[in-house]
């Protein structure tokens, strides 16, 4: 054996090597990560797919998320993103009990169509007691009753070269110099004709509330909030979502969020 | 006080899949820790649970008060960015996930496990004698890893990493619906990303403590072994 103590120059190498650690954080050194045209950045997106390609791989097309019991709903659902959209033609139908609302359907279909909400709640409905996962990381338990999309999209009739669902919303949720930036959002099919994925009219057993997302939103159990577009005002049928705002298939997306939000 | 250098013997002690290994997850911790907080600042607040309380009270701890929870200079990116937070997250975690597997069945395969990481009754026997020795700041260099070294190894790779990896896991919606029982063992969701944050914590004292020890046992030496694999050993190891 041999001695070593704590020596001054033991204690000053510690002092330095700390510092470093600490001005290695706090240093801006990935700021650069934050830019979306980084190709570092880039590069580390990818990983999104492979955590798709891994997840789709591991779930059967149809397995169903957790659902829960009655008792399991504590508090009302969380809102979030916009909750009272003061867009005029969004006011008129709050104004009039959605009574005037429509929903149209259309884009790569073969029968478009125009739904009013009675039409809607008509169809045959589901009802699932499921919890709703947002990015930032909170968790809400509420049940939701709403018509399957699969529905909606079978009763249109899908047209070769299908292959994902564009939601556009009523609520501008950023102004800019170019006018308001209304919510819009996409699926692919495989999360569009999930029996889980519902155009969702009713919350907790009564109407959809307002700060909910009335009169219609969308449900995606397998992923996070930002996918469940609220206000939905159409529904278009695309093969690819490059010509929709920036590109990269929604409005989060479009501000550096994954596409594929499974995670 | 130096002591004469000249008859402690330089040994290849780590093999370069122990030093890819080592630096890999060493990169990975350090890009996982920083966009985590980052994660975290979004909503800096835990439960126990399936969900969050917001109509009831479920919190165990709240951090921030209104504002982010960790400073600038903890988080990467420096700024408040949940997306590219989570974009360097999940592409870590999958290198970390990567490398552990490949480890894992390099060291099963080439016996590194067995030979050098397994506790053996020696170990047992020397454990009193190895906590006396780091309490006194005494860090004997030998050609095999001591007690403490391997209990503490040990319990990063087979238990913290696990359960970083299965908690994080627990989060993921997708994962739920291919694995509910995954959340459910660990009692709901909200309580996983409870876990995953104190597991990380646990894995910030292990980097720290790790570091800590290497400056205080001939950093050049050790920095040497895990560049280059070769190391200095004392006498009459």
């Amino acid at each position: 054996m041999y001695e070593r103590r704590i020596t001054r120059r033991t204690a000053l190498r510690l002092g330095g090597a700390g510092l470093a650690t600490a001005t290695l954080g706090g240093c801006k050194a990935f700021d650069r990560l934050a830019d979306p045209a980084n190709p570092l950045r880039r590069y580390m997106e990818r990983a999104n797919r492979l955590t798709m390609a891994a997840q789709r791989g591991l779930l059967d097309r149809d397995a169903l998320a957790q659902e829960f019991q009655w008792f399991d709903i504590r508090q009302p659902q969380r809102p979030n993103g916009v909750t009272n959209p003061q867009d005029a033609e969004y006011v008129t139908h709050v104004a009039s009990g959605f009574s005037d609302y429509r929903l149209s359907v259309s884009g790569l279909v073969q029968r478009p169509q125009i739904l009013s909400l009675a039409e809607l709640q008509s169809m045959p409905t589901r009802r699932q007691i499921t919890r709703h996962d947002c990015v930032e990381g909170w968790s809400c338990i509420a049940q939701w009753t709403g018509v399957p999309l699969s529905t909606v999209l079978e009763r249109a009739g899908l047209r070769p070269g299908a292959r994902f669902v564009l939601l556009r919303c009523f609520d501008t949720i950023e102004r800019s110099l170019s006018g308001g930036i209304k919510y819009y959002e996409t699926i692919d099919m495989v999360d569009a004709m999930h029996p889980q994925t519902i155009l969702a009219f009713g919350m907790n057993g009564s109407a959809l509330p307002v700060p909910n997302g009335a009169p219609l939103r969308l449900r995606v159990e397998r992923q996070l909030g930002y996918k469940m577009a609220k206000y939905i005002r159409a529904i278009e049928v695309v093969d690819s979502f490059s010509g929709v705002g920036r590109g990269r298939g929604g409005y989060w997306e479009d501000r550096g969020y994954e596409w594929y939000a499974g995670i | 006080m130096r002591r004469a250098h000249s008859n402690r013997r330089l040994i290849k002690r780590h093999t370069l899949a122990t030093r890819l290994a080592h630096w890999g997850w060493a990169v990975s911790l350090l890009f996982l820790l920083g966009s985590g907080l980052q994660i975290f600042n979004a909503h800096p607040v835990l439960y126990i649970g399936d969900q969050s309380g917001f109509g009831f009270d479920n919190a165990i701890l709240s951090l921030g008060g209104g504002g982010p929870a960790w400073p600038a200079w903890a988080t990467i990116p420096s700024g408040v960015d949940l997306a590219t937070g989570r974009i360097v997250h999940f592409f870590f975690a999958w290198i970390l996930v990567f490398v552990l597997l490949l480890w894992l069945l390099g060291a099963l395969v080439s016996g590194h496990l067995w030979r050098n990481l397994r506790l053996t009754a020696q170990d047992l026997r020397s454990l009193g004698a190895d906590i006396r020795s780091h309490a006194r700041f005494q860090f004997p260099h030998r050609r095999t890893y001591g007690p403490l070294q391997k209990l503490s190894y040990a319990a990063v790779l087979f238990i913290l990493f696990p359960m970083v990896i299965a908690s994080g896991l627990a989060m993921s919606p997708g994962m739920n619906a291919a694995a509910p029982w995954l959340p459910e063992v660990l009692g709901g969701r909200q309580t996983a990303r409870t876990l995953h944050f104190c597991v990380a914590a646990a894995l910030a004292g292990f980097v720290v403590l790790h570091i800590s020890m290497v400056l205080l046992a001939a950093p050049l030496n050790q920095m040497r072994a895990m560049l280059t694999g070769w190391y200095r050993v004392d006498e009459g190891e």
